[in-house]
């Protein structure tokens, strides 16, 4: 059967900025999220296994590869570009980029959103909550470990010890 | 990405009332979508047939989750953590709330349904078993009605449900009964985390004490990604239905179960390596009732 | 076991410390700009048609007409304005098909269009009819030659080694062992997909930006399939996100097809391969198999021995023979063998071809080695830390190739501080007393091995290096070198190495973005050979750079940073420019034969002892691992964070290559070429790792250094299947080992079904 869309207008909220943007309703947020420029957001395997394109819709942790543009409609949406306003994402940056948790880098824009939405739930996780928590992100680089540590730095750092 | 967005319509229903009546319009066009963790993997890999979505996610009357003194009431739209966060399911479903915390990492939780799950079938679903165990039904809703339907039933072979083309999964219904069961559930996957059931199991059971010795009560069994459908193993449950725990109605419990499961070989397992596992994940529910027993 | 010359090092400031990695800040905030975070104008963007069967004539190519073709760009053989291959070793591989396909997802047409959204259809709407032909999948098949499918004989290259003699020792051997060993194919699986833009005008030439190790190497090919001069063909290497080693030859492959594009289209175009795609069609590590048959005297010491070494190449050569060449010198371990035979061939198949992976051949022939040590062990009935102690190589001695150890290495030393970090007595003991009815059981496992560092031979002298620095207006310098970073670190130790030679601020060193039209060629960023080969240069054109100044008269020794940042101003604003290139000499005393494959193989080596901790899960048939030592001797660490991350990543990725990474074939094609069904490990799935160093300077090495990116690869499998025979008693041959077949070992023994599992009942 062939059947085809039209491209509509879809308003998002993102990092902070009302934005209305032109899109087939099911392009995926991923994508239409990198055409604003905002290409911080990876697409690693664009099947939600890698978790390179995890973005904050509403708080929430989601991949964006596997979320249609249409179902973000209204939604307020947090990328790696529109983090730095918060103390605990600003913390996850500095001890990822001091430390080893960042090699190749592009799974780092996902591992710190899904860092950060460990540390708004748990501000002091242990290793083991943290490993859970990253677990559907990959990173081939860093065999993990210095990810973890860069994650419960920046929570000593936010808790202030 | 392998399928064209300019080619898929879009419907986005205000309710749910509207959404059946969007659906009933023309019932095999429509694909209906709610967290889209199974349907936007099959959109990625062009593989999808059907070129109108028809959007359910955070459809209000499927995202809730209510308690009713017999019976607590699950949306469809109800993501995993919904599920992870709610107490009523954390005290008196323990096994939907393991197989939530299992069932793919967080941001696939925050997105992927109950309903889904269910509607997808697969037979290596996480949390199909436990509804089988639970004795769930399913409310089934359409612009002809809502109709009940038991869940141990739904599933009539790969892929293929006791679900109309108009309906939608509306409610999963759970009896509030399992208080003081003894729960056990596990998975045994490609890896720790993030994983595919190889084989899944959930399982429940009571021992009591009879006039003389402990007796098995009420064990329920359902195994996963070993038949076309997830399964619940009614013949070892019945052989270990008041009786005693012993090693050789463990014996007889294993073999029946080996004889109610059909595993094949696939990319992820091997038939010989499913019937195994079968065979120990029983017998370490077994044993996990055993031990319950003795701690006490 | 820190050498003289090491501690009068210790004064360094900048080299041995932490600093932070260069490229960070923008990693972290989602600046770095990936290959596909680009676009131009105009751009197009591309996709491949690929074979659908392993083997076969291509008759007939048909375009289904429900498709607008006239809005696409179709490029086909005739398009390619020079040569038909891609120019690596043996320039074997055609850039696109003509008559025949020798593997599936064999590149045959190219299409482009604006919308990158039309492609999928328009490239499943290209029919392709074939005559098939038989095809070879395995290194059996490709072995009895039913079909020639490559040459003569279906042999890409062979090699053999002979030292001493090996005829000789059978005789007088009071054991002689043998095993046979096999490991599979692995995906490098670096997250960001394989991606290029091309842009191509007649007067400039082709500019290709992409992801990739070797931007000379793709530079070389595209010169030839573009039939272009040097000075028209521009690479430039883009942020990286992961190589592993499948950067190394394949992105010639995806740039010549952006390029071809490019060209017939007269505008700029975008391939970047989807996951599914990437997995199937690129490179994998060469599955292998290892022979050994191995004469020992009564208290275990080798004698001598046989060692066949085969990989499966796939359909063409490209790196096979420098990949066979490095499992071969490394198959022999870190043990003295009086006397070895060593007979090594990688032979063709009818898979797309198996390319470069972290470790090169060495993690394949290692594996055989150190499951084969145990073996011998066991039959001498001595440990498995007693076998190794007795036949470590020493200094003096020579390895299989006659090289003589001539640094100051203590094997023993290393095993004992191995054995010590990873409690390998007192757990062990704990293991045996555990019953037999557990639901786990536990083991130990050791791997000991070396890995050289740059090239092998007489490569370093053929490369013959060039590596330039030059100052900036602000007084700081820029390095200039064609080395990538992709992850591993290059462009910080560089810059560390840089820093400290001047005797300037980490700040004041950039490096500059590797772009054929800017970098001189310093070499391709493999062989775990930047550190040592390219920052040894580094530090010569730092130096030279140095003296310029010093000559000039405008700067003198000692001085502060600051002096030197006033000199490199002054001299720029009157002369323009201030460079400084050195080229790589080979130093004396290095001989390599070529022929008879004997000589000094490395410049260095790298020595490693791995102790894994597994238990295995009888329920489930599944290992975990549980606790794991790495102790290295890497020579001069130039960053202790980014050298330990090395090592962490290597030992994930070869954790991966022992339990999980299994490519599932079905006619030379991967069936599971997506992430949900090919399994590395997640962050759940990797112990404890503890990573320690020893540190012996390297002559030949930036401020001591060797190599090691690739080492902590080699080890992690070997160690990992040990500890497993030590927890079941059962010795597997084969990686990776699944539950599956565990399970069926498992069972085979102890009768089914309820082997497993035991009941304890309710007392
Ligand atoms: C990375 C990843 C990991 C995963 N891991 C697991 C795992 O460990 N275990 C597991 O079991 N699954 C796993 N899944 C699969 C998936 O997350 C689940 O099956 C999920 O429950 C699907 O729900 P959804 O809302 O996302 O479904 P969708 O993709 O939106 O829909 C799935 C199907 O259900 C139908 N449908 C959805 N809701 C309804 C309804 N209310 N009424 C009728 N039909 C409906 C749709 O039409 C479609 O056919 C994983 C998926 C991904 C991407
Ligand atoms: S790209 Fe979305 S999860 Fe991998
Ligand atoms: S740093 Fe490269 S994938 Fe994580």
């Amino acid at each position: 059967m062939k059947t085809s869309a039209q491209k509509r207008e879809f308003s998002l909220n993102v990092n902070g900025v009302p934005r209305n943007i032109r899109a087939y309703p099911a392009e995926r947020l991923l994508d239409v999220l990198r055409y604003l420029g905002l290409t911080g957001t990876k697409e690693g395997c664009g099947e939600g296994e890698c978790g390179a394109c995890s973005v904050l819709v509403d708080g929430r942790l989601v991949v964006s590869c596997l979320m249609p543009v249409a179902q973000a409609e209204g939604a307020k949406l947090l990328t790696i570009e529109g983090v730095t306003g918060n103390q605990r994402f600003r913390s996850l940056q500095e001890t990822f980029a001091e430390g080893g948790g960042a090699q190749c880098g592009i799974c780092t824009p996902g591992m710190i959103l899904a860092g950060g939405h460990l540390l708004e739930r748990n501000p002091a996780p242990t290793i083991e909550e943290i490993r859970e928590a990253l677990s559907g992100n990959l990173c081939r680089c860093t065999g993990y470990l210095q990810i973890f540590e860069a994650v419960a730095e920046a929570a000593r750092r936010c808790a202030g010890t | 990405m392998r399928s064209n967005p300019a080619e898929f319509e879009w419907a986005a229903p205000a309710t749910l009332e509207e959404a059946v009546k969007v659906l009933a319009g023309d019932p095999d066009a429509w694909l209906p979508i709610a967290g889209g963790t199974d349907l936007m993997v099959q959109f990625a890999a062009g593989t999808l047939e059907r070129r109108r979505f028809l959007n359910i996610w955070n459809l209000g009357e499927l995202r809730r989750i209510d308690g009713f003194p017999g019976e607590l009431q699950v949306g469809a739209g109800s993501t995993y953590t919904d599920l992870r966060e709610n107490d009523i399911i954390t005290r008196e479903f323990p096994l939907l709330g393991r197989t939530a915390s299992w069932t793919g990492g967080i941001a696939n939780q925050n997105r992927g349904t109950l309903g889904g799950n269910v509607a997808n079938a697969s037979p290596a679903a996480d949390s199909l078993p436990a509804l089988m165990v639970y004795g769930a039904d399913l409310i089934l809703t359409s612009t002809r009605g809502d109709r009940r339907v038991r869940y141990e039933d739904f599933h009539t072979g790969y892929k293929r449900m006791n679900l109309a083309p108009d309906e939608l999964i509306r409610t999963i219904c759970l009896p509030r009964r399992f208080s003081g069961y003894i729960s056990y559930a596990r998975k045994i996957g490609t890896r720790k985390a993030q994983a595919i059931a190889k084989v899944c199991i959930a399982a429940v059971g009571r021992l009591a004490k009879d006039s003389t010795q402990l007796m098995l009560e009420d064990v329920r069994i359902a195994v996963g990604s070993v038949a076309p459908v997830p399964l619940r193993l009614r013949n070892a449950e019945q052989l270990l239905n008041r009786r005693p725990l012993d090693e050789a109605r463990v014996e007889l419990a294993c073999k029946a179960a080996a004889a109610e499961i059909q595993p094949i070989s696939d990319l992820r397992s091997t038939a010989k390596y499913r019937a195994q596992i079968v065979n120990n994940l029983v017998r370490e529910f077994l044993d996990t009732l055993a031990a319950r027993e003795r701690e006490r | 076991m820190m050498s003289h010359s090491l501690k009068s090092n210790l004064g360094e400031k900048i080299v041995g410390k932490p600093t932070p990695r260069k490229e960070g800040p923008g990693k972290v905030t989602g600046e770095a700009r990936y290959i596909d975070d680009l676009s131009f104008p105009d751009m197009l963007y591309g996709a491949t048609v690929r074979s659908q069967i392993a083997r076969g004539m291509l008759k007939k190519i048909t375009f289904r007409p429900d498709v607008p073709w006239s809005e696409f760009v179709v490029v086909s053989v005739p398009d390619i304005p020079g040569k038909n291959y891609i120019a690596l070793i043996e320039n074997d591989q055609p850039c696109l098909a003509e008559k025949v396909v020798n593997h599936p997802e064999e590149p045959i047409l190219l299409l482009a269009h604006p919308d990158r959204y039309m492609l999928p259809n328009a490239v499943a709407a290209v029919s392709i009819e074939y005559e098939p032909l038989p095809a070879l999948f395995s290194i059996e098949e490709s072995e009895r030659k039913s079909e020639i499918i490559w040459g003569q004989d279906n042999v890409f290259k062979s090699y053999q080694i002979e030292k001493g003699d090996v005829d000789a020792i059978w005789a007088k051997a009071d054991y002689i062992v043998e095993g046979e060993y096999s490991t599979g194919a692995q995906e490098q699986l670096y997250i960001e997909t394989q991606g290029v833009i091309a842009t191509y005008d007649c007067e400039q030439g082709v500019t290709v930006w992409g992801s990739m190790q070797c931007p000379y190497y793709v530079h070389k090919a595209l010169m030839v399939v573009c039939d272009l001069p040097e000075d028209k063909v521009r690479v430039v290497q883009t942020e990286t996100g992961g190589a592993f080693g499948g950067k190394e030859e394949y992105p010639s492959m995806i740039a010549a097809h952006a390029a071809l594009l490019a060209r017939k289209s007269g505008r700029p175009v975008k391939i970047v391969y989807d996951r599914a795609e990437d997995m199937a069609a690129t490179t994998k590590r060469h599955p292998s198999r290892t022979r050994h048959r191995t004469a020992l005297t009564k208290d275990g010491k080798i004698l001598g021995g046989e060692i066949e070494f085969v990989i499966d190449g796939g359909a063409y050569q490209t790196l096979s023979p420098v990949v066979l060449s490095r499992g071969t010198i490394h198959a022999g371990g870190p043990y003295h063998w009086p006397a070895v035979r060593i007979i090594a061939k990688a032979l063709a198949t009818n898979a797309p071809p198996h390319g470069a992976f972290r470790g090169f051949g060495a993690p394949q022939s290692l594996f055989a080695m150190e499951r084969h040590m145990d073996r011998i062990a066991r039959t001498v009935k001595v440990s498995p830390a007693e076998i190794r102690r007795r036949n470590f190589l020493k200094p003096g001695q020579t390895t299989i190739t006659e090289q003589t150890i001539s640094e100051p290495i203590d094997l023993e030393k290393l095993l004992d501080r191995a054995l010590v970090l990873s409690d390998y007595e007192s757990k062990k003991s704990r293991f045996r007393q555990q019953g037999k009815n557990g639901k786990r059981k536990g083991g130990l496992g050791i791997a000991a091995f070396l890995h050289g560092a740059g090239f092998t031979g007489s490569g370093e002298r053929y490369l013959s290096s060039v590596v330039g620095i030059e100052g900036q207006p602000n007084g700081g310098v820029r390095v200039l070198v064609s080395s990538t970073e992709f992850g591993q670190g290059t462009n910080t130790v560089l810059c560390q190495i840089a820093a400290e030679a001047l005797g300037l601020e980490y700040g004041d060193v950039a490096i500059a973005q590797p772009d054929t039209a800017q970098v001189p060629n310093s070499g391709p960023t493999v062989a775990s050979r930047t550190a040592m080969v390219v920052g040894k240069l580094l530090e010569s054109a730092a130096l030279g750079l140095k003296q310029t100044l010093i000559r000039a008269g405008m700067l003198g020794e000692p001085y502060a940073a600051e002096e030197f940042r006033c000199a490199c101003r002054a001299y720029m604003e009157r002369y323009g420019e201030l460079r400084s290139l050195a080229r790589y000499e080979q130093p004396d005393g290095i001989h390599w034969d070529d022929q008879k494959y004997r000589g000094a193989a490395y410049a260095a080596f790298a020595w490693a002892v791995y102790v894994a901790e597994v238990s295995v899960d009888l329920t489930a048939y599944s290992v975990s691992v549980d606790d794991f030592v790495a102790l290295q001797e890497v020579g001069r660490v130039i960053n202790p964070v980014l050298a330990r991350g090395q090592v962490l990543g290597g030992v994930a990725q070869g954790i991966g290559f022992a339990l999980y990474e299994k490519v599932e074939w079905r006619h030379g094609r991967m069936q599971n070429s997506q992430m949900t069904n090919y399994i590395v490990p997640t962050s759940a799935d990797v112990p404890p790792i503890r990573v320690y160093f020893e540190e012996i300077a390297n002559q030949h090495g930036a401020f001591g250094a060797k190599g090691i990116g690739e080492l902590p690869m080699d080890g992690p499998a070997p160690a990992i299947v040990n500890a497993v025979e030590d927890a079941l008693g059962i010795p597997f041959n084969s990686i990776p080992l699944m539950p599956e077949e565990i399970c069926e070992a498992l069972t085979a023994a102890a009768g089914p079904p309820s082997a497993g599992h035991s009941f304890s009942g309710v007392r």
